[in-house]
């Protein structure tokens, strides 16, 4: 069972993104083999209040069992928490986050308060990294990448929390795994759309220092080509190809 | 014996590297025997690649010192004289040092190789680099320019260059083959297509680590298959993923094979790649300056 945990719909401001919308996904879905996928809406992650995006992406995936919402959650804005619930009523498995692009530092308590209310709620919080590369952006995204010292703070919150990042590297990845105690690393999982394969090895080295159950397929479509993780697993180093991936619930 | 993963037909990685003693890293070479596996899974015929110096062990790697470079050309020249059969070799020259870097064309041209490696030294239009660029398209060896796309500032460590530098030493230079190096390299591609689509003399390669959906689209709808060549540079896991991306756009099978291997076959010499289809099988339709200027 393939789940992609790193998709969206929705446009990206930019630069133009070719068919960003459920119909496509799910032809690209159904294409490449993958069972399923978490969405998140794309512009959600550069609206002032998220709440209009999520109402927007549960309406484009009523009724469609193999793409689930991710809708965004932001913890600094009035009466957040009912944005929590409404991911929890209609069985997201993850809200995402975006403290780069919301001005949150990574000892904001707001941040915290998300990460330790949605693993009560046995729902994940799905960061993103960065959805370009830093030499690409545009003159008005000055967001800057999401950094490993906001993921070890948020893995140390609470027993409950689970983590999903998207979209990091092998850098930042050992940086906040070996930043962590054992307990606090089996909180946080890791998405392969953006480590790098041969002839460097990163995912194939990762595995083996890390373990691959720490690793989740996701491919950051529509701003990333679908074939890219399903290519970096058909690479991988033969001693360290079958190992499994991990799966965010499976896990705990 | 299994199957290639991009299949049998042959396939051309024309921008590719390899690392020696001298780079610094103690995983040398575990970093080349990894680019020959992933190759043979993903079914790569020729990997046609350079040694950047030193890697900046003893000088920058895009400011490679004289000893650097020809250091790292004897090792390339090494690797591509044992590995006859799947490695082909570009010489490096840091274009500064212009007296050395014509002498280091002569000696590896005359030892097998069979394009030139240009890196971030210098920028592209400088006229430091035109006695190269005439070299290169008098014996017919196509340039790979390390590009950024878009340039809109400096950047430390590099010279950088992008494609409107690179489309003003191509026009001196009409004669000259230039390869525009990976559009998914960093930068905003976007800028680049348009700014080179005038100046038939570039021809893009595919790599980098970047897999941006809609640039291989962009790619091929502004410059057409015929200008375009597939490549890996660092990440071979981008080289087979736009290679399946490239298979679900809609090219045709020509367009397909002049991108895997054709117009590489094309614009470097004749007879470069004996086991990629033979010389019969590539078409004059596309004919590099200088293989057109012979003809």
């Amino acid at each position: 069972m393939t789940i992609d945990v790193n998709t969206f719909v929705g446009g990206y401001p930019f630069r133009y993104v070719p068919h960003p919308d459920p119909s496509a996904l799910s032809r690209v879905l159904e294409r490449e083999g993958i069972d399923s996928a978490w969405v998140g809406h794309l512009p959600s992650a550069f609206y002032r209040d998220p709440t209009p995006g999520n109402h927007e992406l549960f309406s484009l995936l009523e009724k469609n069992t193999k793409l689930r919402p991710v809708p965004t959650v932001r913890p600094d804005w009035p009466r957040w928490r009912e944005q929590l619930s409404a991911a929890a009523d209609v069985g997201a498995p993850a809200v995402r986050a975006y403290p780069p692009q919301w001005g949150l530092g990574p000892h904001d308590p707001a941040m915290r308060e998300l990460a330790l209310a949605a693993g009560e709620l046995d729902i994940a919080l799905v960061l993103t990294v960065r959805f370009e590369d830093l030499r690409q952006r545009h003159a008005l995204d000055v967001a800057g990448d999401l950094s490993a010292a906001a993921i070890r703070v948020l893995a140390r919150a609470g027993e409950r929390v689970r983590i999903v990042v998207t979209a990091a590297g092998r850098e930042m990845i050992e940086e906040v795994h070996w930043g962590l105690t054992t307990e606090e690393q089996h909180r946080v999982w890791w998405d392969i759309s953006w480590i790098w394969g041969p002839p460097e090895d990163h995912l194939g080295k990762l595995f083996r220092t890390i373990g691959s159950r720490r690793f989740v397929f996701g491919s950051q479509w529509p701003l990333r080509l679908v074939q890219n993780p399903r290519a970096n697993l058909d690479l991988l180093p033969d001693d360290v190809r079958a190992m499994p991936l991990g799966t965010v619930n499976g896990d705990r | 014996m299994i199957a290639p993963l991009a299949g049998t037909a042959p396939l051309i990685d024309a921008h590719a590297h390899f690392y020696h003693a001298g780079s610094g890293r103690s995983d040398w070479g575990d970093l080349n025997d990894a680019r020959f596996r992933a190759g043979d899974r993903i079914g790569i015929t020729y990997h046609v690649a350079s040694v950047l110096g030193s890697y900046g062990f003893s000088s920058p790697t895009y400011f490679p010192s004289p000893i650097d470079v020809t250091t790292g050309n004897d090792t390339m020249l090494e690797i591509a004289a044992r590995e006859s059969d799947r490695v082909r070799m570009y010489v490096t020259v840091n274009p500064n040092y212009t007296d050395h870097a014509v002498k280091e064309i002569e000696r590896c041209v005359g030892r097998g190789a069979i394009g030139v490696k240009l890196l971030a030294s210098r920028r592209a239009d400088d006229p430091l680099l035109d006695p190269i660029a005439e070299l290169a398209g008098e014996r017919g060896l196509p340039v790979l320019q390390h590009i950024w796309q878009h340039r809109r500032r400096e950047w430390p460590s590099q010279e950088i260059s992008d494609g409107a530098d690179l489309a003003r030493l191509a026009q001196r230079h009409p004669n000259t083959t230039f390869i525009l190096a990976h559009i998914g390299g960093g930068g905003d591609y976007a800028h680049t297509f348009p700014a080179v689509i005038d100046t038939p003399n570039i021809f893009p390669d595919l790599s980098g680590s970047g897999v941006d959906r809609g640039m291989l689209d962009d790619a091929v709808n502004v410059l057409g298959s015929s200008r375009l060549l597939w490549a890996c540079d660092l990440t071979i896991e981008t080289g087979l993923a736009k290679l399946r991306a490239l298979e679900v756009i809609g090219l045709g099978k020509d367009a397909l094979a002049d991108i895997r291997w054709r117009n590489a076959a094309r614009l470097f010499r004749k007879g470069a790649f004996p086991r990629a289809g033979g010389d019969q099988a590539v078409s004059m339709r596309h004919q590099s300056p200088a293989a057109a200027s012979q003809s």
